[in-house]
């Protein structure tokens, strides 16, 4: 069966960034293609996600070329919640981004790029293909340089430059790793790889390539000790942009490692302790680091940083329990991490800065927008029922199962410091009253109603999702479930790829 | 660079360097050359006569900015993989028709998709170089 609907979401932004092409210099309609574009590819990605729900994995052979010698895009339950749950980010973005993205970066190309880049997260979810998912890596990572640059202020270049290297040594390494893999199985389709590298005799090169992969995406996931470019970048270009990058670019890292470690690479003892020892060193490097911080935007990217930990933590401990975890984890902390950036240009359009030793007073003067704002604080912290709180309890039982102490304190003492963190953000920025020697810049009282509904509308539909994933736990971890099964048992995948062999 | 000999012989020479990038992309899918290849001949060929005349004037010769031919191209790249869909095959899928014309021989979407390259590979190639002459003078 011929199925074009998988790679629909791809060419919905395709299609919206070329036709944005077309109209250059005239921001108004390309914002409204931008919206309808991301609402279209939303109701796709949804019913893609109910098709794969219900029915099981789908394939489709691009270019009609059979299985292990084509491209083959698959959707499994895995990547069709990715591919939704970017969906979700991107639509709340590009609300955001039609009054939180100024003139002058619109007429520069923001929204093209923009779908450029989802088109190519979209495309790295659902291809099954090793050489094509570095392809749509490249793809994000060039658009990605560019939603950097533009506006081509002084620390956004400083940013990029630590952000470039650092990605192409990635690349690099990537790519380096799929040339040996072919070297030795002569496949490039990840079906396929799995089956042959399970064959290969020489098992030292295996362990050889599963390392330039680790490291290749390790970067990019930015897990200890290679984290350090993403606080020195992620704060520097406009909040819709580091919404994309926080909540969705190394979210795609973590995809990768997951894929590659539970399909390609299965991890032996060793790589399971290696993975355990990341993980707790990048939970506490990250913590520890959004302690000393007082930008709202580095507090943040530092959380990313630590909340990397508790997923990579998950795929180290390996047994179900710890897999349904992490992806429960990886499920919520996509939609907390785009909003809390979402959040802080908000916060920025407030008061016109994100020192929060300067801020203040924010719950006096709009209780409203600081109540939506606790909710997701409260879920990024985790307290119970909100989406915050499930996946920790899972990978702190599996921890827990696996006598895996030194995860489970990092766990329990990052998510302590992340609740330290929030606290301190919430009186610093909401409950102290406003600095009183401080000029107040508020940039967001003076904008026309219709502007501010569509600052607040993203943050709503976000929290409102948060609160979805929160109080329907018992859906979303049957979704995670099936998908940790998908994980361990990868047979229905192969199968499904490469036909009954 | 005034020079009159490479003003008259880059005149002789846009035609049929046009005319060989042209070559180059029917001669695309079975032999060696392509939409990139015959894009940049096609390029090579406005810088040659922008050499002898000035950037000024080759971009009045081109009437549209050569940042504009690069979503055009685009576009006749994505219609080449879209179209397959519509004849209910996988994205990407090669069309071709059943027999061959005279001169131009098998034509198939892969052609449109080059031609796309094409324009796209001319198209940036020609803003990139007219920029950086244009800033420089």
């Amino acid at each position: 069966m011929i199925d074009n609907h998988i790679v629909a979401t791809v060419l919905v932004h395709l299609f919206t960034a070329l036709a944005q092409l077309l109209l250059p210099k005239k921001t108004v309609p390309q914002m409204i293609l931008s919206i309808a574009g991301c609402l279209l590819s939303f109701l796709l990605a949804l019913a893609l996600f109910m098709k794969v729900y219900s029915g099981g994995i789908l394939t489709m052979n691009a270019a009609n070329w059979d299985a292990p010698f084509g491209i083959v895009f698959v959707a499994d339950l895995f990547s069709s919640t990715m591919v939704l749950l970017t969906s979700v980010a991107a639509l709340a973005v590009s609300i955001f981004s039609a009054v939180g993205v100024g003139r002058a970066r619109m007429l520069f190309g923001y929204f093209p790029i923009f779908h450029f880049l989802i088109m190519g997260l979209n495309g790295a979810f659902l291809t099954g293909d090793i050489f094509n998912l570095y392809v749509w890596f490249e793809v994000v990572i060039i658009s990605s340089f560019v939603l950097l640059t533009l506006g081509g202020r002084i620390p956004q270049l400083e940013g990029a430059v630590k952000y470039m290297a650092m990605n192409i040594l990635a690349s690099m390494f990537f790519l380096t790793g799929i040339g040996i893999l072919y070297g030795i199985t002569g496949s490039l389709n990840m079906a396929d790889l799995s089956l042959k590298i399970a064959q290969v005799e020489d098992r030292s090169v295996v362990n050889l390539t599963a390392i330039f992969f680790l490291v290749g995406f390790g970067i990019k996931s930015a897990v200890f000790p290679l984290y350090f470019w993403l606080p020195s970048s992620y704060h520097t270009p406009p909040s819709a942009v580091a919404a994309v990058f926080g909540g969705l670019l190394t979210k795609l890292g973590l995809y990768a490692l997951f894929r590659c470690f539970t399909l390609l690479f299965v991890p032996d003892d060793f790589a399971q302790t290696v993975f355990i020892i990341i993980a707790c060193a990048t939970i506490l490097t990250g913590a520890f680091g959004a302690l000393i911080r007082t930008n709202i935007r580095r507090v943040l990217s530092y959380l990313i940083v630590c909340h990397i930990g508790f997923v990579v933590g998950g795929l180290g401990l390996c047994s179900k329990t710890a897999l349904l975890g992490a992806v429960f984890y990886l499920i919520h902390d996509i939609i907390v991490k785009t909003n809390l950036f979402l959040i802080a240009g908000l916060i920025r359009q407030l008061r016109g800065t994100m020192n929060m030793g300067k801020l203040g007073g924010i719950y006096a003067e709009y209780p409203k927008i600081s109540l939506l704002i606790a909710i997701v604080l409260f879920s990024l912290v985790g307290i119970p029922p909100l989406s915050g709180f499930w996946p920790k309890i899972y990978l702190i039982e599996a921890a827990l199962m696996s006598k895996s102490y030194a995860f489970t304190a990092s766990v329990i003492l990052g998510s302590f410091i992340t609740l330290f963190v929030v606290a301190k953000l919430w009186s610093e920025v909401f409950w102290k009253d406003a600095v009183v020697d401080e000029v107040i810049v508020d940039n967001f009282k003076p904008l026309k109603t219709g502007r501010k509904f569509l600052m607040i509308l993203p943050i709503g539909i976000l929290a409102s999702t948060s609160l979805f994933i929160g109080l329907n736990a018992e859906f979303i971890i049957q979704v995670a479930d099936r998908i940790a099964n998908e994980m361990i048992d990868t047979t229905p995948y192969t199968s499904a790829v490469l036909g009954n062999k | 660079m005034k020079s009159p000999i490479l003003q008259s012989a880059s005149r002789y020479l846009l035609p049929i360097l046009l005319l060989f990038s042209v070559f180059l992309l029917l001669r695309g899918h079975y032999y060696p050359g392509g939409g990139f290849v015959g894009g940049l001949v096609a390029a090579i060929a406005f810088v040659l006569h922008s050499f002898a005349f000035g950037t000024a004037e080759s971009m009045k010769m081109l009437k549209y900015k050569p940042s504009a031919i690069i979503p055009v191209g685009l576009i006749v790249a994505a219609i080449a993989m879209f179209l397959p869909v519509l004849f209910g095959l996988p994205v990407m899928t090669g069309l071709w028709i059943e027999e061959p014309i005279p001169v131009v021989g098998m034509i198939g979407s892969a052609l449109l998709f080059d031609i796309g390259v094409y324009l796209v590979v001319i198209g940036v190639v020609l803003t990139i170089l007219f920029t950086i002459s244009l800033e420089t003078h």
